[in-house]
């Protein structure tokens, strides 16, 4: 074991401030550390996407960056994306278009899509494909996945110009 | 009192049966509100984890755990002596055999379980791992059956006599040592002698592949001892939980009245969640032992290269037919690769699952099959990923041996299947490997396959591609792949379907609560199918109140009644069924209380819809809603207050879904990189329940069908090690490599089934296999490719275009 390093981190809008060794992964901290455990952990080697947080304005899988490394940076995971009184489209859209079965890689799914859409407001189709491969899915096949994107950002659009 | 709603509107309003109801669960996993074992917390909750051997075959001389108990926040460490006390060093397997839970005295694969480490977190027990000194002496390994068989080299010395004599196994004689059974069904002799005198004979071998379901998931539990009341608390990934509840009083001595096993969320199952794992009993020790809550989660590469694998089956088959292409007969043998224990995961009496389903969807008056089992050093497993108990590999076989014979034959592989086909009216049809069949009309949804797709003209351009090809003015070949696949799913009937001698019914217990809304327990347990939604929709339509209004509960074994889980499509079929059974016997006790209420005679009045309506009035009815408040407060004569029921279902019969596929890839022969252009899936799966998840269910079995075809697969060296071990080299597609799938359906309900459903989750995995295989192999037909094996990654396709001279 070797010395904790001070880390500070705001997640989903909150302050947070502890030590922390440094080889402790992101992916705990948020999970073990602070009761975020809407990020997944499937596969320990950035190939699934399960764990997909925001920091500071990029997609990252949290389970291949140490705590140390987001020193200083500002996270949002899913339960920054949307909750009961104020869903997300993208939460919308996956139930409408059934996004989503056993549940396990939505929420990095929807963090990677929402960070997709900001990017790429009006994606095509192999935009949305090749925007979202670095996220695995075993259940649903992709397709009402995709679907589910396009919605939510059909949606986001029509809102978008309603108040301009 | 008017009826202002139309029966139409009351309906909808229900959200039963047959409409595409969004999904209660969605809520909560949209918001990363899920609740998977891992998300579970417990004060003062230890984590266990394994020393695991490098070694696939070797004898353990000394473990060394000192200098692990001397790292800050190791509390334990157990290894296979401190197990043997307990009589927990070994288990018992769900195929009859046992399996070490911790390595005693050898290690049979490579990263099979040595010792468990109990730490204060993970970083502690890994730290822990790595101090653990254990030393082995290596042993000759053995990867291949047919190698296992000749060997001298016996990898399990517990299943050999003192006296060098081979005892029987759980499933008859065995010939030598490193054989588990024989197990065959059909007719042999008479098999043979159509063989022997058939005008046509298609021989082809063919290997399918060792892979594994690999759910997003991996396998863990948090197991709770609480010594003061001498419980046992389980959570686990359990696609089981009552089955777990009660290995586990049976090994460990607690009385199951004293275990409660809980399965929360599950992401994902495709029966790598199926059997019990040593990480299992050792959390469970590690709790007993310490007083606290233990967590055991497996990383990536421990659910990849420990727990169960599937197929692993070297196939072998002649098959026979007149001149015109008739059928007459089919002979397979199967040397299946169980690894280094048998822990398949079949009921009890079918060492190799339903692989006596493999005459397939043909009527083929005879037919025999034997498979033998064989150890290697390798990890065991052998469940049903994504099928009923090894139909996949029963269907792959007879859609390749249909392919083969097509070949020999030179004739449309289309055009063999249809002429080959049970007829409608054959059923129920008895088949000649023992099944019978309850239900099909295979014309009809073959004819709306080929039509949909227009195979006749795709058959036309693949003509002018090969032309084209052969003039030089294409490099890409163009595959059209079929396949018709019978699955056998449900298990089933307690006469010859049983785990560990827990019969197979399944069950559903209802409670109506006074305002007219209810809760619904089950014996089985989602992990993506969706069952809250969908067994609510059942019951909207049995009793009449809206699917909103019926909550779902699966998992807890202190509440659930008694059933034997979610695999092999049995959910539909078994609980579907129990479900709507229970629901019928709530709406008879509610008739009763109606009839009281309009005082009419009970048989006086007719369920419609919501309600009870008295014949031939209806503007005289009760809502059932009225009729559960009355039914908590009013004494009714010879009517017991509540409504409740409880039903315990054991299937007549299996269920026998069935689909028609087509695949179109074109496939580039210089890089070997297939481009699926068309995907057309035709799924009958009787009385439909809920179209949208079904749709969700077929793209998702295709697309793990596309893997396992593809590129998926756990392979070893020469020395037993795991070359497939990370995501890096496990093949699971991205949205990048999965095309978009067209859907359609037939209806052909189940006649036993109450209603008619058959169950989908898994045929398309089953039918997906062969089509993605076919359409590859289909390619190179006019080439002179006859088979080649899967998974079919590029670097295959280009060797089989290279050893066709496809590269000049």
């Amino acid at each position: 074991m070797s010395k904790k390093m001070h880390i500070k981190l705001k997640v989903n809008g909150k302050d947070e401030e502890f030590l922390a060794e440094p080889r402790e992964l992101l992916i705990y901290t948020l999970r073990e550390r602070l009761n975020i455990t809407g990020p997944h952990i499937g596969c320990d080697t950035s190939h699934c996407g399960a764990c997909t947080v925001t920091i500071n304005g990029k997609s990252v899988k949290s389970c291949t960056m140490f705590v140390a490394q987001a020193d200083g940076g500002d996270i949002t995971t899913i339960e920054g994306i949307g909750g009961p009184d104020d869903l997300h489209p993208l939460q919308e859209a996956f139930k409408e278009h059934h996004g989503l079965q056993c549940g396990f890689c939505t929420p990095g799914m929807i963090t990677r899509a929402a960070k997709l859409l900001e990017e790429n407001p009006n994606p095509t189709e192999e935009e949305i494909r090749f925007g979202m491969a670095g996220n695995i899915c075993r259940c649903t096949g992709y397709q009402n996945i995709v679907k589910s994107i396009q919605a939510a950002a059909a949606e986001m659009n029509a809102a978008k110009e309603a108040a301009e | 009192m008017k009826d202002e709603v139309t029966r139409e509107e009351r309906l909808d309003n229900l959200k039963g049966m047959g409409c595409s109801r969004k999904r209660v669960e969605d809520a909560r996993f949209t918001q990363g509100k899920g609740n998977y074992v891992d998300d579970i917390k417990l004060d003062g909750m230890l984590f266990g984890d394994f020393v695991r051997t490098p070694y696939a075959h070797a004898r353990i001389k000394n473990i060394d755990t000192s200098a692990a108990m001397q790292v800050p926040g190791v509390l334990a460490v157990l290894t296979a002596a401190d197990l043997e006390p307990l009589g927990l060093h070994w288990m018992p397997t769900l195929a009859g055999d046992k399996q070490m839970v911790l390595a005693d005295g050898k290690v049979l694969f490579q990263g099979q379980e040595v010792a468990f480490v109990v730490a204060e977190d993970r970083y502690a027990a890994a730290d822990g791992i790595e101090a653990v000194e254990v030393d082995y002496e290596d042993l000759p390994v053995i990867v291949d059956p047919f190698e296992s068989l000749q060997s001298d080299v016996v990898l399990r010395e517990d299943l050999v006599a003192e006296d060098g004599s081979i005892p029987d196994g759980a499933h008859g004689p065995r010939t030598h040592p490193n054989h588990i059974f024989t197990w065959e069904a059909g007719d042999k002799q008479t098999t043979e002698e159509v063989l022997a005198n058939a005008e046509i004979v298609a021989e082809e071998s063919m290997y399918y592949h060792r892979t594994h379901p690999c759910p997003l998931e991996t396998c863990g539990c948090v197991a709770s001892m609480d010594k003061v009341n001498g419980k046992l608390t389980l959570w686990g990934t359990f696609q089981a939980p009552h089955a777990i509840r009660t290995v586990v009083s049976l090994i460990s001595g607690i009385e199951e009245h004293n275990i409660r096993v809980i399965s929360p969320d599950i992401g994902g199952g495709f029966g790598n969640k199926v059997g019990a794992y040593p990480g299992y009993v050792c959390s469970v020790v590690a709790s007993i032992v310490t007083g606290k809550p233990v967590k055991w989660i497996e990383d990536r590469m421990d659910n990849l290269i420990s727990t169960a694998f599937a197929r692993d089956y070297w196939m072998k088959g002649r098959i026979s037919a007149t001149k015109e292409g008739k059928i007459t007969g089919l002979h397979c043998h199967v040397t299946a690769d169980h690894g280094g224990f048998d822990a398949c995961a079949d009921p009890t009496k079918f060492p190799a699952g339903f692989m006596n389903i493999c005459t397939g969807s043909y009527d083929i008056p005879t037919a025999y099959l034997e498979v033998d089992g064989v150890y290697t050093n390798k990890a065991p497993g052998g469940v049903s990923y994504r099928c009923s108990f090894r139909v996949t590999e029963a269907v792959y076989f007879i859609e390749r041996m249909i392919e083969v014979l097509a070949i020999k034959l030179n004739m449309d592989a289309a055009e063999l299947r249809r002429v080959n086909f049970i007829r409608k009216e054959q059923f129920p049809y008895k088949a000649a490997l023992g099944w019978e069949y309850d239900s099909g009309d295979y014309h009809t949804a073959w004819d709306k396959a080929l039509k949909t797709v227009d195979y006749d003209g795709l058959r036309a351009e693949q003509a002018q591609r090969i032309e084209d090809f052969k003039a030089g003015k294409t490099r890409k070949l163009m595959g059209i792949g079929l396949s018709f696949f019978t699955e056998i799913v449900g298990a089933g009937p307690v006469k010859n379907c049983d785990i560990l001698g827990l019969g197979m019914f399944d069950s559903c217990e209802i409670r109506i609560h006074p305002t007219g809304s209810a809760i619904a327990r089950l014996g089985t347990i989602s992990q993506g199918q969706g069952h809250a939604t969908t067994f609510a929709q059942i019951l909207a339509s049995e009793i009449g109140l809206p699917a909103d209004s019926i909550t779902i509960e699966e998992g807890d074994t202190d509440t659930a009644p008694y059933g034997l889980g979610t695999y092999g499509s049995r959910s539909t079929p078994v609980a579907g069924a129990a479900t709507a059974m229970a629901g019928r016997k709530i709406r008879a006790k509610a008739q009763m209380i109606a009839a009281y209420l309009l005082e009419v005679h009970d048989n006086d009045v007719e369920f419609d819809v919501d309600r009870f309506v008295v014949k031939g009035a209806p503007e005289r009815f009760k809502t059932m809603k009225e009729v559960a408040f009355a039914a908590y407060n009013q004494a009714i004569p010879g009517i017991e207050p509540g409504l409740e029921a409880v039903s315990y279902y054991d299937p007549p019969n299996m269920t026998y879904p069935f689909g028609a596929y087509v695949c179109v890839m074109d496939i580039d022969v210089d890089t070997g990189v297939p481009d699926i252009r068309r995907f057309y899936a035709l799924d009958d799966c009787g009385t439909r329940i809920n179209p949208m998840i079904i749709e969700g269910q077929v793209h998702g079995g295709l697309t793990e069908a596309l893997a396992v075809a593809l590129g998926q697969e756990i392979a070893y060296d020469d020395m037993g090690n795991v070359k497939t071990g990370t995501l890096m080299d496990f093949f699971l597609p991205t949205a990048w490599e999965v095309p978009n799938y067209e859907t359609d359906y037939t209806v052909t309900p189940s006649p036993h089934h109450p209603i008619g459903a058959k169950g989908v989750g898994e045929s398309p995995h089953v039918g997906g296999v062969p089509c993605f295989s076919n359409a590859v192999q289909d390619a190179f037909r006019a080439f002179g490719n006859t088979h080649t094996n899967m998974p079919h990654d590029h670097w295959r396709i280009w060797k089989t275009a290279n050893e066709l001279g496809l590269h000049g």
